[in-house]
């Protein structure tokens, strides 16, 4: 395949409040093309309006995203620029998927010959010609990325892609983005489940309330959690360490910093001309990292009850 | 917007909804005018041959049962507008749309035209029932069809313009009541029981009647210049009439207000 260039999107401190809700809170962070991108977090975290307001369908509150500094609606071609899957199933039922590509292509002012071309792509070309109404959801899933991709765009965003696909189709799915991203496209998956993209994922960026909380590689998800560390002067590496950024706490006679990796623990003590005893990254395990981050606020309904009640007094 | 309005039309193409509606609007029509053809050529005769009873001109047969297209018809294309786009709503298609052109005036214009385009079409096939049932029906009475008259081909010219009319007022109701239940209530509600109301209480008084040929309906009848209703029903109590390309610009400003009203509101709303 030939490669094509996406262009980068940047998410500009973007706010959206439902009325008295923050559902999305200052959201900064730039997807590049070339590389598979997750955009991460659990149900509710505001991963589908941020995309929403990415493609001009939500307007924000405050803040701007855009593809290579324009606007969705800017976009001269849109649909041949970024292509969109997002999770709700928009199809009329009585409207065969091949139909429905048309209406959507001529809008679009695309050549009708891509239907088929992404239909054969996404593996429907057998059932095109049926009403979506009786289609699977698997098989909505991959009518929607044929959606996604009948402008050929440089940019795929995709919402919860995975849903509703059985392994296979997963599998599929992995090997798709990542052929997509190699050819130079941008790609940004959202999941609510680190464990359905983290092999097809190069970066995520994760985000829990409506706030990023982690914006890097997948590694540094893993590693940079806790570095376990010692010196014969222990105060003076862990004053050296917070300068540097780190949280350090006392564990079983070492200190445990978190918030560097373990080669800028290493170089803060080294500036400070510390001779360390022990350099040791702490490996949490993805899953268990993802859920450090996103699970470590106290639930808020827990406090919201007893208000009302009072209230109710 | 071309491509807008070919996305439009193929919306409506390749979803049943259209021919369902045509056909059922064929067969109602159909028998309306048949039914009225046959039951006012045998009243004229019978009123023709008793002197001094009230008189039934049979010339003015024709527009009444042609007119059945209008009369009993327009809510076909009314509701097919209003499903055009509360059918965006409700199937979430909104999203699509939106990705594919996000510059919502120009679907909406595209689909005001194309919808339009679509009513003078029901239009069509209203007159299709209405005339070809009807004239053979009137001959059968003894009475003359007219169809050789310029004044009945003008006056189904009138009849394609108002239901075109009628669809597109009909997109303006479902861009300002999105949710599809409501929507089709409210123009079940106010075509077949409000607006009948208001049109038989306006034509009491003469000041009222003055507001009263503004109803849509009225405006309606007025735009094709015959129907059953006004000229037996409140056109003996004395109402007022526009003229016809007054009702016709009454029509085109509801439909205008509507879609402004439309666009301003749920049109412009966060689609999740």
């Amino acid at each position: 395949m030939d490669t094509m260039r996406g262009t980068s999107i940047e998410f500009q401190s973007i706010t959206k409040s439902f009325g008295a809700v923050k559902a999305v809170s200052n959201l900064s962070f730039t997807v590049e093309p070339g590389v598979v991108t997750g955009f991460l977090g659990p149900n509710g975290a505001g991963k589908t309006t941020t995309l929403r307001m990415l493609l001009g369908l939500v307007r924000p509150t405050s803040g701007t995203a855009t593809f290579a500094g324009a606007a969705y609606r800017d976009l001269p071609n849109p649909l041949s620029t970024v292509g969109t899957a997002l999770e709700a199933s928009s199809f009329h039922p009585g409207r065969t998927a091949r139909n429905h590509l048309r209406v959507y292509a001529a809008a679009a002012s695309i050549p009708r010959e891509r239907v088929g071309t992404v239909l054969d792509l996404v593996g429907l070309h057998d059932d095109a010609d049926r009403r979506v109404g009786g289609y699977s959801l698997g098989m909505r899933q991959r009518l929607g990325l044929a959606f996604a991709l009948i402008g050929d765009p440089g940019v795929l965003v995709l919402d919860e892609p995975t849903n509703g696909l059985d392994p296979e189709g997963i599998r599929w799915m992995r090997g798709f983005l990542r052929a997509r991203a190699a050819e130079g496209r941008t790609v940004l998956v959202s999941s609510h489940q680190l464990s359905e993209v983290q092999q097809s994922v190069d970066r995520v960026v994760i985000i829990t309330r409506g706030e990023a909380v982690y914006e890097g590689s997948l590694a540094g998800l893993e590693s940079g959690a806790r570095v376990r560390v010692s010196a014969v002067d222990q105060p003076a590496l862990a004053l050296a360490l917070i300068a540097a950024g780190a949280e350090v706490h006392p564990d079983a006679g070492v200190l445990v910093a978190t918030g560097l990796t373990a080669d800028e623990v290493g170089a803060a003590a080294l500036a400070a001309g510390i001779v360390l005893s022990l350099l040791a990254p702490e490996h949490v395990g993805l899953e268990e990292a993802f859920l450090g981050l996103v699970g470590a606020d106290p639930d808020p309904a827990a406090q919201v009850v007893p208000t009302a009640t009072e209230e109710a007094r | 917007m071309i491509a807008a309005m070919r996305s439009e039309t193929l919306k409506l193409v390749t979803v049943r909804l259209w021919w369902i509606l045509a056909l059922i609007l064929l067969g109602y029509v159909g028998f309306t005018a048949g039914l009225l053809a046959g039951l006012f050529g045998a009243l004229g005769n019978q009123l023709a041959a008793s002197p001094g009873a009230p008189q039934l001109p049979p010339e003015s047969l024709p527009a009444i049962v042609y007119s059945t297209t209008t009369a009993v018809g327009y809510v076909f294309p009314l509701i097919f507008g209003a499903l055009a786009v509360t059918g965006e709503f409700r199937y979430q298609t909104l999203t699509p749309t939106f990705l594919a052109e996000p510059r919502r005036g120009v679907v909406l214009a595209a689909k005001l035209v194309v919808v339009g385009v679509a009513g003078a079409i029901f239009g069509v096939v209203g007159l299709v029932a209405s005339m070809g049932i009807g004239a053979p029906v009137l001959a059968l009475t003894g009475n003359d069809g007219a169809l050789g008259s310029s004044e009945t081909w003008l006056l189904a010219v009138r009849i394609v313009l108002a239901m075109a009319l009628w669809a597109v007022i009909g997109v303006g109701v479902g861009s300002l009541i999105p949710n599809q239940i409501a929507s089709i209530i409210v123009v079940l509600a106010f075509t077949q029981f409000v607006e009948p109301i208001l049109r038989f209480g306006t034509s009491i008084w003469d000041w009222t009647a003055q507001i009263g040929q503004f109803l849509p309906g009225s405006a309606g009848d007025s735009l094709v210049g015959a129907s059953f209703f006004t000229s037996f029903g409140a056109g003996a109590a004395g109402a007022v009439s526009l003229e016809w390309w007054q009702g016709g610009l009454v029509l085109v400003a509801y439909a205008i207000v509507l879609s402004l009203a439309g666009l301003a509101t749920s049109w412009r709303r966060d689609v999740t």
